[in-house]
């Protein structure tokens, strides 16, 4: 089942008092069901803040968060697991350094009452291109991308509907990132999963996304749709920038 | 490119307890220029990287020849060691947040490594690690020195590594992904800072990246492992060029603006890949 998300003046501030940050001071986007939206921007300007928020890691923010037109809010723990799950930007933190790659895989099996687990660990560990001896690994004996693998593992195998990827191919070389994108697109058609993707990679939103934010200080400067990419249609000034940097960073070939 | 900074001959490194070598007889020369090595996810580029700077507790590792500038690493104690890392030879690592003591804000961490290795008092520090961060276009960098590592964005955990690295004011530089997390603008700035470096300073650079507009633009010259080994070393403008499967594998699979919706190609690896050297 695919489902829509909706944020409306969503803010956070963190601290209080003299030092306290407005880190995004109201952002407002709307999400299709099924839809691939990318998130993209200045670093720093607040797009793993957005997602660690639809995804109530932190839920100090104000404004309204719809999934599916419920409030996340009010979605219990468990429903809320199925429902989405995150890929993180840093792979490392993400991961429990103490637990094997099959106890991560395995744990959210467990308490989501899931049968057939060896069966699903060894067809997502196969799904994100690592061996199944992989299972009886621990983070620290894994290569940068190969954690990241084992993230995306993690999210998918709950098959939840919706995705939050936070550059999740970052850290991957481009022949795995192939495989990932390829996975992402399948599931999409397939199960109509809905995603919201942090990139800074253009050439990768022009790929997956339908639309994409552009982020600027924790605001949303525009939301284009990706044929504005290649011709660089956008309209304002920091938008514009971003493109065409990325065209001409492409570009020398 | 006239004077060698670091000369590695057939490196090899097998972890603790693993089966088989991570690295499997690597060997390369390093100028002052900007060497870039790409490679498959898995296949020894930050293990590389951490051999050089002896960071690899428990592993086995043996090479016919490991020299930088006038030094035999292998022959050095750990004391020595201690004088070589971070101060003349820097490793700018791929996880900048694990790097970091969780539990200390980053200003204060960058200012430490400026006080480790030169003489000055901590407010001096405090000024220089300030200005850098600066230099590596971190806004607002006052509130940023105050944060702690899980404050602050994953960009602007690459910028203070790369910070670190620039005030200790090293001779060799291995850059792990330094600036995947960077938009492009920025990404572009930091690069800047780094070619200065070598233009201006004499240095050697290391890139492990897997984004090939970067070294293709950047490096002077690419490295190309897979499965431990070097398979192919090309001068970055001919990337293009490349002849190995691997590396003509890896050009296909990126994805171009403009490009179509088409599936990627994905690479069909092949066993004799493992035994081939360039
Ligand atoms: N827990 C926190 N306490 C204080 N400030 C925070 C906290 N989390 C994030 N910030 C601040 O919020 C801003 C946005 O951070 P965020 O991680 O969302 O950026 P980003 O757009 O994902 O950047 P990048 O592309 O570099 O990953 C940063 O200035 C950061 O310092
Ligand atoms: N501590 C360890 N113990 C055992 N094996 C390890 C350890 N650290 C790394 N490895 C293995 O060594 C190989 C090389 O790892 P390395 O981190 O050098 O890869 P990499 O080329 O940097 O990959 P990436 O691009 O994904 O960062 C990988 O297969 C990894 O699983
Ligand atoms: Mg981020
Ligand atoms: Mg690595």
């Amino acid at each position: 089942m695919s489902v829509s998300v909706e944020c409306r003046d969503l803010a956070i501030t963190f601290g209080t008092g003299p030092t306290a940050a407005k880190v995004l001071p109201g952002v407002t986007f709307s999400v299709q069901p099924g839809e691939c939206f990318g998130l993209v921007g200045e670093s720093g300007s607040g797009k793993s803040t957005v997602l660690r928020c639809v995804s109530m890691l932190t839920d100090i923010w104000t404004g309204d968060i719809l999934i599916g037109g419920k409030p996340v809010r009010d979605m219990p723990l468990i429903k809320r697991c199925r429902m989405l799950q995150m890929v993180f930007q840093d792979p490392y933190g993400s991961l429990h350094p103490r637990q094997s790659v099959r106890t991560v895989l395995n744990e959210p099996l467990v308490i989501h009452k899931l049968g057939d687990r060896e069966e699903r660990m060894r067809k997502a560990i196969t799904d994100v291109g690592l061996p199944i001896s992989f299972l009886d690994r621990f983070p620290h004996q894994l290569s940068g991308g190969q954690r990241q693998r084992v993230a995306i593992a993690r999210a998918l195998i709950l098959e939840p509907s919706l995705l939050l990827l936070d550059e999740p191919t970052s850290a991957l070389d481009v022949s795995v990132q192939a495989e990932i994108l390829n996975l992402l697109q399948r599931l999409r058609e397939e199960r109509g999963f809905t995603y919201i993707m942090v990139t800074h990679d253009l050439a990768v939103v022009d790929h997956m996304c339908d639309r994409f934010a552009v982020m600027l200080h924790g605001e949303i400067t525009e939301v284009l749709p990706r044929e504005a990419i290649p011709g660089n249609r956008a309209t304002h000034p920091y938008a514009r920038e971003l493109i065409g940097a990325s065209l001409e960073y492409e570009g020398a070939h | 490119m006239e004077k060698t900074i670091l000369e590695v001959e057939n490196l090899r490194i097998r972890y603790g307890g693993a089966p088989t070598d991570a690295v499997r007889g690597v060997s390369f020369t390093l100028g002052r220029e900007r060497l870039g090595i790409v490679g498959e996810s898995g296949s020894g580029k930050s293990t590389v990287g951490r051999a050089l700077l002896r960071l690899l507790p428990g592993a086995t590792i043996t090479a016919d020849r490991l020299r930088f500038a006038e030094l035999d690493l292998p022959s050095l104690s750990e004391k020595e060691m201690l004088k070589v890392r971070g101060r003349r030879m820097s490793m700018i690592l791929q996880d900048p947040k694990f790097s970091l003591n969780p539990i200390r804000r980053v200003g204060d961490q960058v200012a430490e490594t400026y006080l480790r290795h030169f003489r000055c008092s901590k407010a001096e520090a405090r000024d220089k690690a300030l200005a850098m961060l600066e230099a590596v276009k971190i806004r607002d960098s006052k509130r940023v020195y105050d944060q702690y590592p899980h404050e602050i964005s994953g960009g602007m955990g690459q910028r203070v590594m790369i910070a670190m690295m620039l005030l200790a004011d090293p001779d060799l530089v291995i850059a792990d992904e330094p600036t995947s997390a960077l938009d492009v603008t920025v990404r572009l700035q930091v690069l800047n800072i780094l070619d200065g470096l070598v233009r201006d300073r004499g240095i050697g650079l290391i890139m492990i990246s897997h984004d090939l507009n970067l070294v293709r633009n950047f490096c002077d010259r690419v490295l190309i492992m897979y499965a431990g080994r070097i398979v192919e070393t090309l001068a970055a403008a001919d990337l293009d060029k490349a002849k190995h499967p691997y590396t003509r594998g890896l050009l296909a699979a990126q994805p171009r603006i403009g490009g179509g919706r088409a599936p990627l190609a994905v690479l069909d690896r092949r066993p004799e890949w493992l035994e081939e050297i360039a």
